[in-house]
């Protein structure tokens, strides 16, 4: 493969002058994400435990928000799915979203729905 | 980059690379994809169990507060430094690929190398990980219904452990050892303390008190263990049926028997996959140092181990953010 790499991250903000470097700013940033996950994590501001959206936390949905972020680049720069064609790039990764958005998804609600079952049914557990 | 394969551009004919991409390498995204489907599938029953107890699911944050050769209280430290490791072996890792495109035989095999012992320490830390959790540090005890009950101390607040006040009352039972018997089998387990020296000791220590497995939904303690009162703790300890010391696959001391099973198998499973992407890399390494990529012309092989190792990094940073911080 004569390589044409793609050496810009960020949608073209940063650009790298060798494939090299890319992938020690890659490193960086992802050292970052990961610096701040587990400040975060340490701290847990209490303004971002004690507001919830959609039934969860501020907190873990910037958790699971930073997660895909680093997702993305292990995925499109270590991996180089940024260097090859498009089709292949979408049949890797749309095919995984969308099966496992729809698994997390019925499970997540039924999950919840035995949750109040638990609570609300007469059941006793605490004993 | 495969000089072998055919210029003929007929679709049926052979040699067609719609994708752009050979056919080893489609294969190994074919797998990596079904991977990540069956990781998913295993998170995704996780997220369901815990949904299902969200009121008494452990606090990773409770669980997993050591570090090696360091005494006290460093929640996610340990952990974060393993998310390191593995990045930083997944970097030394697209290094060598990228040696391996310029064809520079020496630089593959020092990046190979680097990516090795990253995963080695990788392992070794998720094996000490393990032990630390399986020997607990606490001890609680368990209810009839079940439920684990922990001890924290009423004046600071602190974790309390068996060991702290628990009474040494004599002529309780031993252990049975294998030159005891009459059959050459020993006993499984048999706690440090009885459910009655526990009991005694919480009677006999007015300042420990009993922090149950609910966590408080609302109001000023949101989101901490329930703890309570000297009198309740009394009351509570009457139900206690067995000590618990650490955690295997049938009750652990951190809480919620799940959360012991989730953790064995989910980190089992990532541990077992970088311990064969560790063993792969070997492999692919001595090849590399016996120069069969040079001979081949390419350096391919060593993409597509790239490929397995960084889908194992990936589905780390997954395991780590549902596992440990979520």
């Amino acid at each position: 493969m004569a390589h044409g790499h793609k050496l810009e991250i960020f949608r073209g903000l940063l650009k790298f002058k060798s494939n090299t470097q890319k992938i020690w700013g890659v490193l960086i940033f992802l050292t970052v994400v990961t610096a701040i996950e587990v400040a975060l994590g340490i701290i847990k501001p209490r303004a971002l435990t004690h507001s919830h959206f959609l039934g969860m936390k501020l907190l873990n949905w910037i958790f699971i928000a930073l997660t895909l972020v680093k997702a993305y680049y292990i995925a499109w720069d270590f991996m180089h799915l940024r260097d090859e064609k498009s089709s292949l790039r979408r049949a890797i990764v749309w095919t995984p979203i969308f099966l496992v958005a729809y698994l997390v998804f019925i499970l997540l609600f039924e999950a919840d729905y035995v949750y109040n079952v638990y609570r609300d049914g007469f059941v006793k557990w605490d004993f | 980059m495969d000089s072998t394969v055919a210029t003929e551009e007929n679709v049926w004919g052979g040699g067609n690379r719609p994708l752009g991409a050979s056919y080893g390498k489609l294969m190994m995204w074919f797998f990596l994809v079904s991977d990540a489907l069956t990781f998913s599938g295993f998170l995704a029953s996780y997220g369901f169990s815990r949904f299902k107890f969200i009121e008494t699911w452990p606090i990773a944050d409770e669980v997993f507060t050591h570090v090696p050769f360091f005494h006290g209280n460093y929640p996610m430290i340990y952990v974060a430094f393993m998310t390191f490791i593995l990045i930083m072996s997944s970097v030394t890792m697209v290094l060598a690929v990228d040696a391996g495109h310029k064809m520079k035989k020496n630089a593959v095999i020092w990046y190979m190398f680097l990516t090795i012992i990253g995963g080695a320490i990788f392992v070794g830390s998720q094996a000490w990980e393990w032990a630390t959790f399986i020997s607990g540090d606490y001890g609680a005890v368990e209810t009839k219904g079940g439920r684990i009950l922990q001890f924290v101390n009423a004046e600071t607040g602190k974790r309390a452990a068996l060991a702290d006040f628990a009474k040494t009352i004599p002529d309780e039972r031993v252990e049975h050892n294998e030159p005891n018997g009459v059959w050459f089998e020993a006993e499984p387990y048999v706690p440090s303390y009885s459910v009655n020296e526990v009991m005694e000791g919480l009677k006999a220590n007015p300042n420990i008190v009993i922090r149950t497995e609910a966590i408080h939904q609302e109001g000023e303690h949101e989101g901490h263990k329930t703890v309570l009162t000297r009198e309740q703790s009394l009351e509570k300890i009457k139900e206690s049926t067995m000590v618990v010391e650490g955690a295997n696959l049938y009750r652990n001391e951190y809480g919620s028997r799940l959360f012991a099973d989730f953790f064995f198998f989910i980190t089992g499973f990532h541990g077992f996959h970088v311990f064969s992407g560790v063993v792969i890399n070997i492999i692919i390494f001595f090849n590399v140092i016996l120069g069969t990529y040079e001979r081949r012309g390419h350096y391919e092989m060593v993409e597509k181990v790239g490929l397995y190792w960084h889908f194992v990094d990936l589905v780390w940073v997954f395991v780590f953010t549902f596992f440990y911080l979520v």
